[in-house]
Formats: C-alpha cells, sequence, structure tokens
C-alpha cells in the first residue's frame, strides 16, 4: 500500500521536477555542455532516489499525527517501546539507499573529475585563468592573445582551464557548461569544460573576494565553428576587434591591469571586456611562482650556515609542479604533462 | 601612534544614517530600560538574583535572553538582506552599497550562529540538564558563570562594531586572503576574530563544565545509558565542542599572529597557504552544525514521547545514533570545498562519509514515528514544532545529501541552493527544537505556561514564512546565483527574491506573535499558573520539582529506578512525598568575579581590535588579577537550613494537592 503510494508520488514529484526544469532556463538545469549534462543527470537521479524515503516519512509524520491524536479510540500502548524487527528496517532501509547512493557518488565523482581531459576527437584549447580584483583574464599561451572579462572558445572543442588567483579566493563558473573550480594565489587548479552547442553563457565568481565580487562576470561565447574562433583570433592579434586593445601582456601590463580601488566606499564597475594582441611567454607561471619566491627562506638566517638551499631560482619555468596543487594520490600525469607540453610552446 | 591606537572620531559612522538611527534606538531602549529599573527598585534584584548568580536555572534564562536579543539584531540584518536584493534586481543598486552590505551578511552569519544558536541552546541545556539528571547544580558554578560573561563579553564586541568602526567584510567564515591585512586592513575582521575567540572560550569551558557535571552527578541509580534523552543529545554536543572548539581557537590565533606580528600561516606570499585554514575552519565548523542539531533532536524526542503520553521508541538506539552523528562530524569536513580541486578520490570519500550521516538521522526520524505509533498525542505547540521540523528537516536533509555528491555540488557549491539548505536545516532543526523547547520548559522556568492561541500563530507565521522564504532560494541556486551578491541583473531571478522578501515578512509576523505571546502570558499569568511543577504529565526528573524549582533543585536527592525515572516515581506513589526532615543542603555563593574577570577579557579584547597596548595589557592583568583574587577567596559557600528547606517543601506540596 505504502509502496504503491510511493511509487504515485515519486511520480507526481517527477512531473513537477520536469516542469520546474522546463522553467529553468539559463541556470545548471539548462546546460549546454557535457559536462552539466551529466551534473544535471545526476541531480535527478540522487534526488528521486531520496524521496523513496523522504516522501514516506513526510506522509507518515503526518498520518501518525491525524491518526494517534488525542481524542481519537486507538490502540494505546505507553510502555511498548522497542521492537526489534522495526529497528533492524529502520536501520537498514537509509543504509541500503545509502549505499546505493555512495556507489552512484564513488562512479560520478571519478567520471566527473574536473582535473580530467574530456574525451574528444578534437585536440583541448588551453587556457589560462586568472582572478583578478574584480575581473578575469583569461590568457590562451598556444594562440599567444589574452583577453579580460570575455572568454571565447569554439563549441565542441573540449578546454583546458588552468586556473590560479592575482589576490584573493574566487571560483571560476560558467553554470551552463557544468563544474566550477576555485582560484587561488600561489597555485594552479585544473578544469575541463565543453560547450555542445554555439551560445553565449554567463561566467561568475562563485566565490565572495570583496566590494567589486557582484561584478566579477564576463561572457563565455562557443562560437558555432572553428572557422569563426580562428577569425576572432586573427582579429585580436591584429587589432582590427571594436574592443579595447592593451597591446602586449607582460609583466608591466599584467601589473597594470592587476591594480584595483581598494577604498571599499568607493563604487566598483565592472571592468570592460579588453583584448592583448601578444603575451610575454611564461607570464602565467611568472606570476604563479612570484608567491613562492620566498618559499623556505627566511630573511634572518640568509649568510649563515642555517640558510636553507635555493629550491628553484625563480626563472627555471618549467618547475610549475612546485605551484600546483598537491593531487594526492591521484594521478594526473596526462594533464601534467600537457601541461609542461603547453608551457614549453608558451616558451618558445 | 596615539594614546588611542587606530581609534579616533573617524571611526564613528555619523554619515551612516541607518546606523545613526539603531543607535540613537538602541540608546534610548537603554534609556527606558534604566529608568524602569529605578522606578520599580529592581537593580539590586538584577543584581544580587541574577548578574552574580551562579544557579544554572537563572544562568540559563540570562543565556536565552541573549539569544533573543541576538535573534532579533540577526533577524533584522536577514530583513536587510532580503530588502536590499529585492530592491537591487535587473540592474539596481538597492540602498545597501556593498561596503555596508557586506558587513551585514558576515554579521547575520555570525550573530546568528554564535550569538543566537549557542547561547540558546547552552540557555536551554543550563536549565533542564542538572534537573534532569537529579542534581543541584552543575559541577563548577563559578565557571558556569564565567562562561556566560565570556559568551556576552564576545556579543558586546559584535554590537560595538555597529557603531565604533565596522565589522569583517568577509563572510562569516573569514577565508584568508581575503581576511588577512593585505585584503582586509580595518578593524572588521580584528572584531571578527575576538569576539568568536572571546566566546569560543567561554562555550568550551562550557563543555567541560556539563561534562563533569553528567559523568560525576547523576542521581543515585542513573546509569549512563539511562541518562534522559536531552541530557545525552547534550552530552555528545560537549563532547564536540570539547573536541572541537580548541581547533577554533587555534586557527583564530593563526590568523591574529598573521594580522598582527606578519606570520605568514594564511598569506598568500612567504610560504602561508590559505587553505591550510579553510581546511582548520571546517575541522571545527562542521561539528558545529552538530553541536546545534543535536540538542535540538534530544529536545523534539521529550516533546513527542511526553505528549504522546508514551515512552521513547528505541531510547538506546536514539543515544547510539547521536554518538555516530557525532562522530562521523568530524570526517566529513572537506565536504565544504570539494570545489578547490581535490582528487577523485579524497572528494569521493568525503561525499560517502557525509552520506553515512544520513543513516542515523533517519533512525531518528523513524523512532520520532514510532514514538507516535500507539501513542495519545496532544496537538500542542511543542509538538507543532516537532511535526513541522519532521516535515521541514526531511527536506533539508534530502538537500544536504544531494550536496554531499561532488557532482552536483560543482554545480551546486556557493549558489543559493546552499544557502537554502543550510538554512532548511538550522532553522527547520536547530531553531524550531530550541523554540519547542523554550515552549515547553518555559513554565518550568517562570511558573506560568505560555498562551497556546498565540503560539500556534507564531508557529504557524514561522512554518509558511519559512517555506516562502528559502524554497525560492533553492529554484535561484538552480538558476545559477550564487551567495553574497550585492545586485543582480537577471530578469528570471526577479519573482523568487520577492518572494524570499515576502517570507522574511512572514516570518517577521512570527516573531511578533511570539513577543506578545510574552507580554500576553505575562500580563495573564494568573490564570496559566503551573501549580504542581509538572503542567505537561511528563516523565523526566526536572517535572519532579516545583515551578521555578528552588535554588537547591531537590530538597532530597531522588533515586532512579527508570528511563522516565518521574513517570516511574509517579506510577509507584514516590512522587509528592512529605518528608518529616531534612537535611542542610550545601549551595554555592554568588559572586561578581564572572563578570569583573569576563569584563576585563572584554577590554582587553576591544584595546587589541584598536592596537591600544597599554589598555589591551591593563585588561590581560585585570583579568588575571580577579582570577587570583576568586581562586583565593574561601567564603564561596553556605547551606540552606532545614527548617527553611522544610517550610518551601512543604509550601510547595501543599500547591500540589490544591492541584
Amino acid at each position: 500500500m505504502i509502496l504503491l503510494l510511493t511509487r504515485i508520488l515519486s511520480k507526481v514529484a517527477l512531473a513537477l521536477m520536469v516542469g520546474l526544469l522546463a522553467g529553468c532556463q539559463g541556470g545548471v538545469l539548462d546546460p549546454k555542455g557535457q559536462v552539466g549534462i551529466e551534473e544535471k543527470q545526476l541531480i535527478i537521479v540522487a534526488t528521486l532516489l531520496m524521496l523513496l524515503v523522504v516522501i514516506p516519512v513526510i506522509f507518515m509524520t503526518l498520518y501518525f499525527a491525524w491518526k494517534y491524536r488525542e481524542g481519537r479510540d486507538e490502540i494505546y500502548e505507553p510502555k511498548w517501546s522497542h521492537s526489534t524487527k522495526i529497528e533492524t528496517i529502520v536501520w537498514v532501509i537509509p543504509i541500503v539507499i545509502v549505499i546505493i547512493l555512495g556507489v552512484i557518488t564513488w562512479k560520478s565523482t571519478h567520471a566527473l573529475d574536473p582535473y580530467k581531459p574530456l574525451k574528444s576527437d578534437k585536440d583541448h584549447i588551453n587556457v589560462q585563468v586568472v582572478s583578478m580584483n574584480w575581473k578575469w583574464l583569461f590568457i590562451y599561451p598556444d594562440l599567444g592573445i589574452a583577453s579580460v572579462n570575455e572568454l571565447r572558445f569554439p563549441a565542441n572543442v573540449p578546454v583546458a582551464f588552468q586556473i590560479s588567483s592575482e589576490g584573493t579566493m574566487n571560483s571560476f563558473f560558467i553554470p551552463q557548461l557544468g563544474s566550477q573550480i576555485y582560484s587561488m594565489a600561489g597555485m594552479v587548479t585544473k578544469l575541463h569544460l565543453i560547450a555542445n552547442e554555439p551560445g553565449t553563457f554567463k561566467g561568475i565568481s562563485s566565490n565572495y573576494s570583496g566590494p567589486g565580487f557582484s561584478n566579477m562576470k564576463f561572457n563565455a561565447i562557443a562560437t558555432p565553428t572553428e572557422a569563426d574562433f580562428d577569425a576572432w583570433v586573427e582579429g585580436v592579434k591584429a587589432g582590427s576587434h571594436d574592443v579595447i586593445n592593451n597591446g602586449v601582456l607582460n609583466q608591466v601590463s599584467y601589473d597594470k591591469l592587476a591594480e584595483y580601488d581598494a577604498d571599499p566606499h568607493h563604487k566598483h564597475e565592472a571592468t570592460p571586456v579588453q583584448y592583448y594582441n601578444s603575451i610575454e611567454p611564461g607570464i602565467f607561471t611568472d606570476n604563479v611562482m612570484k608567491f613562492m619566491k620566498d618559499h623556505g627562506q627566511v630573511e634572518l638566517l640568509k649568510g649563515t650556515s642555517f640558510e636553507p638551499k635555493m629550491i628553484h631560482d625563480g626563472s627555471d619555468h618549467g618547475e610549475m609542479n612546485h605551484g600546483e596543487m598537491n593531487h594526492g594520490e591521484m594521478n594526473h600525469e596526462a594533464s601534467e604533462h600537457s601541461s609542461h607540453e603547453m608551457h614549453m610552446e608558451a616558451d618558445k | 601612534m596615539s594614546i588611542l591606537g587606530k581609534l579616533s572620531l573617524d571611526a564613528i559612522p555619523f554619515h551612516e544614517p541607518i546606523l545613526i538611527a539603531t543607535f540613537s534606538a538602541v540608546a534610548l531602549g537603554g534609556l527606558v530600560l534604566a529608568f524602569l529599573l529605578i522606578k520599580y527598585n529592581l537593580l539590586g534584584t538584577l543584581w544580587n538574583n541574577w548578574l552574580t548568580s551562579v544557579d544554572h536555572k537563572r544562568l540559563g534564562v540570562m543565556y536565552i535572553v541573549l539569544a533573543l536579543i541576538m535573534l532579533l539584531r540577526g533577524f533584522a540584518d536577514a530583513v536587510m538582506m532580503r530588502l536590499q536584493l529585492a530592491l537591487s534586481t535587473n540592474g539596481g543598486e538597492g540602498y545597501l552599497p556593498p561596503h555596508h552590505y557586506d558587513q551585514v551578511f558576515t554579521a547575520h552569519g555570525v550573530i546568528m550562529i554564535i550569538f543566537m544558536a549557542m547561547p540558546f541552546m547552552i540557555g536551554l541545556m543550563n536549565i533542564v540538564l542538572p534537573l534532569q539528571i537529579g542534581a543541584r547544580d552543575v559541577a563548577f558554578p563559578f565557571l558556569n558563570n564565567l562562561s556566560f560573561w565570556l559568551t556576552a563579553g564576545g556579543a558586546i564586541l559584535v554590537n560595538i562594531s555597529l557603531f565604533v568602526g565596522e565589522f569583517a567584510k568577509t563572510g562569516w567564515v573569514a577565508y584568508p586572503p581575503l581576511a588577512g591585512l593585505q585584503f582586509s586592513p580595518d578593524v572588521g575582521v580584528d572584531y571578527y576574530i575576538w569576539a568568536l575567540q572571546i566566546s569560543g572560550i567561554g562555550t568550551t569551558l562550557t563543555a567541560v563544565n556539563f561534562l563533569a557535571t553528567v559523568f560525576k552527578m547523576r542521581a543515585p541509580g542513573m546509569k549512563l545509558m539511562d541518562m534522559p534523552i536531552f541530557t545525552w543529545t547534550c552530552t555528545w554536543a560537549n563532547i564536540l565542542i570539547a573536541a572541537s572548539f580548541p581547533i577554533l581557537t587555534v586557527t583564530l590565533a593563526l590568523l591574529t599572529l598573521d594580522r598582527y606580528l606578519d606570520f605568514h600561516f594564511f598569506t598568500n606570499d612567504g610560504g602561508g597557504n590559505s587553505m591550510m585554514y579553510i581546511n582548520l575552519f571546517w575541522a571545527w565548523g562542521h561539528p558545529e552544525v552538530y553541536i546545534l542539531v543535536l540538542p535540538a533532536f534530544g529536545i523534539f524526542s521529550e516533546v513527542v514521547s511526553t505528549f504522546t503520553g508514551k515512552r521513547l521508541f528505541g531510547h538506546k538506539s536514539m543515544i547510539w545514533a547521536s554518538g555516530a552523528i557525532s562522530i562521523l562530524g568530524f570526517i566529513v569536513w572537506l565536504h565544504h570545498f570539494f570545489t578547490m580541486g581535490s582528487s577523485a578520490n579524497v572528494n569521493a570519500f568525503f561525499g560517502m562519509a557525509t552520506m553515512v550521516i544520513a543513516v542515523p538521522t533517519g533512525v531518528k526520524l523513524f523512532n520520532w514515528l514510532f514514538t507516535m505509533y500507539r501513542g495519545r498525542l496532544r496537538v500542542t505547540v511543542p509538538v507543532l514544532w516537532t511535526l513541522g521540523f519532521m516535515v521541514t528537516f526531511t527536506i533539508g536533509g534530502m538537500t544536504g545529501v544531494l550536496l554531499a555528491v561532488p557532482g552536483a555540488d560543482y554545480v551546486l557549491h556557493n549558489s543559493l541552493f546552499l544557502i537554502a539548505h543550510f538554512h532548511n536545516t538550522i532553522i527547520g532543526g536547530a531553531v524550531f527544537g530550541y523554540l519547542a523547547g523554550f515552549v515547553f520548559w518555559f513554565p518550568k522556568v517562570m511558573g506560568f505556561t505560555l498562551n497556546e492561541k498565540l503560539g500556534k500563530t507564531a508557529f504557524w507565521c514561522w512554518l509558511i514564512g519559512f517555506f516562502l522564504a528559502f524554497m525560492p532560494l533553492y529554484v535561484l541556486g538552480f538558476l545559477g546565483m550564487t551567495r553574497r551578491l550585492n545586485h543582480t541583473d537577471n530578469p528570471d531571478w526577479n519573482i523568487w527574491l520577492y518572494i524570499a522578501l515576502v517570507g522574511a515578512f512572514v516570518i517577521m509576523a512570527g516573531i511578533i506573535s511570539q513577543l506578545l505571546q510574552l507580554y500576553v502570558s505575562f500580563r495573564d499569568r494568573k490564570d496559566n499558573m503551573d501549580t504542581t511543577g509538572d503542567p505537561w504529565n511528563a516523565h523526566t526528573l526536572e517535572w519532579a520539582t516545583s515551578s521555578p524549582p528552588q535554588s537547591y533543585n531537590f530538597a532530597v536527592i531522588p533515586t532512579v529506578s527508570d528511563i522516565d525515572a518521574f513517570t516511574d516515581m509517579k506510577e509507584k506513589g514516590e512522587a509528592y512525598v512529605r518528608k518529616d526532615s531534612y537535611a542542610p543542603i550545601h549551595m554555592p555563593k554568588n559572586t561578581a568575579s564572572g563578570m569583573l574577570v569576563s569584563g576585563c577579557v572584554t577590554v582587553m579584547g576591544f584595546a587589541l581590535i584598536w592596537h591600544i597596548w597599554w589598555l589591551a595589557a591593563l585588561g590581560l592583568f585585570g583579568s588575571f588579577v580577579f582570577l587570583v583574587i576568586r581562586a583565593y577567596t574561601k567564603d564561596v559557600d553556605y547551606y540552606v537550613q532545614p527548617d527553611e528547606v522544610a517550610r518551601t517543601e512543604n509550601a510547595y506540596l501543599d500547591s500540589v494537592a490544591k492541584g
């Protein structure tokens, strides 16, 4: 009886949910990329599974409260407080549901690991992302260009992001494409996304980072074809787009871009879209590694026999693994390898 | 640097009309209160019977008064935020610039968790726990008083920040590097640090005190597994406090070193690492939410078994489920930052560990259900809160498990879905529980019951208001809205933001009904007197004394032979027995030491916030001196004489006999 009711109720819930999803335009339930689509499915499956317990519990709460309320002549057993059979059932049902959810979790967490490159017959486009107060810098190391508050890539081509921060912690997030990852100074985190169809998607920081945080937005534009994207790249290089062109992105222009108004009483407007038509090789890594320059060094010990040996001299760009997050036992050889390669290319 | 450190007239926010109006209202309220106290000659009573009291029941009342005041402050912050977000849609600016708004959401979080929920929980525990185990007071009554004043000291610092300087603009978690000196050079984070640090030490001392109390002071015959369920859930919460609050203390101390002495624990450069702070913060922060909710679970258990007139189903099961939640609560902290880039193995482990907590929590729900089963449920106000909780919390638990799936969290992290989830569990779980406990134990503390009609109005306003205010946030999370935004420009979000604002106003109606309920019940108290000390026909020992109980709680310490000790006594005819003679009762004397020590510590905190070093040294020295003086004071106790005990007990038993 209860089982049947559960089934009816979950069908109703499903219908409601589908209705809600249809109304959810532009959010995480309206995904336009493979990662986001899988995450949406995961959310729906997990929710339905839990409703199997949640709906009966809510129903039983109201039903028992009504049935056994004072004034109705129901059976009254004031001393009844133990039943091995019921206790077993109430422990076993949640355990079974949690085991099923646990299996789903284990599999989906590995499948959706943001560090894992996406399977595709096309090569990844590499983008290095830097969060600054309060704007986003996107560097295309292989293409030799960079942009501020606008991210462009072709649809159906996977994008590999390396993410870092110039100061405060932010979270790099394009809700319609799927996963987000923190950006942290002195460290590089990774994320892999793809757009399954062309479009302009909203990108945000989803970790509060100070007074200008609300305007820290960008458009993620998936171009219909790779040719469209290439044309855009050429346009940026030639400086022919109708967008502020800052010339070369080197340490001087990087520092200038990173400047911000620290006075909290001032208004912090959104930073307009800007392009750089060429980049200094290694600019991303240099700015990740700059936070490491005193690592292991103690001023007082300098010149004494206690001075620690230098681990890296700062000019060795190939050593960028030190700036990366320690990734525990997970071996991301593939992606680390590719980042090395990419870097070499950028250095050329 | 001047003799006042960083403090100058510029620290007073004359240019903020909202703050000046608030300050005027608070000052006026204070003056009226002072006038009334003087007019009715109550200053002496306030000092002798309350502020210097070491009586656990009076300290409990003061904790709850503190919690209710802070509830009003924190709720005002909430309404301001909802109003800002409703006014600043479609690219509007609203009325709160980020500088002010960012302080408001930080203060809301800190106040609601540290200075509303914690004092409310500790207040109820103070009142009820010693009575439930048949003790005359806690193990260390003076320490209990000191703990309260340390909590109050922290609360005072947070409120001073409204009018002198500013509060943190970092969110209640104060993650570095944002909370570090580089990005937050103002005093806001220092207010945060010292308010939490001082009150946190008070909380740790409370846990030690109550653990000693349950382990050493139970009535004869009461085995550990026979302790009432509220006492048990409080005990688990105290174990969690004793194990987790020191982590907070150390984490804040490290942040203090970063900010005051140029250390580099959490900075970007110099070998610091902010990820360490985030891990440490949640190693405290996650157990903290179970500290809040476990005692509430205990309250629901007491309410359900009392008002069904039935023994709690699965008492042992409940104890172990609470224990499992407590222990598991320590190995799930990483689920607060799945998006930091840990490997899939790490994320999957913490996700699954989190889900496992749903098992003992589910068991608890089923146990409440089967307590109602074949009972005689009286649908009173505490029962309404409990039923409201069971429906609401189940939804909050479900969304929590969903967030525990890393793949889902990658898109829901930090979104309004998360905000909806934790308000769903903290309001629908902890706060509903405290409010149920408030109505349930009110007659025990004050001697009269609360107005039923207004209580029901308050409940329905809260419940409906809650759903109106927070269900839209689930939707907004799915629509991609992240937390802590000052203004938005997405037209699809408008309607949900407006509904949420309406919800906040409905909750406000609930709070107003509760204030009204207090007033009406006090006015009509002669009609609602609790003459027996047992208005609900309840099970446990706190109901075996008069309402309010005498300072010594029990004239004769009861001997316990059943889990439902008082029901057992009533059935055997051992309740309300008149004794021929009583022994003298050993009691602790009131003391101003707690106020003095904590007052000095609070002055020290204020001085450190503003870099007034001489005053900080003076505060520290003062607290040390007062502590030493207290340690060498011999005149700390007295005896209640048998004839006085006989007089009060006979008066109470006469009133029971009259009914």
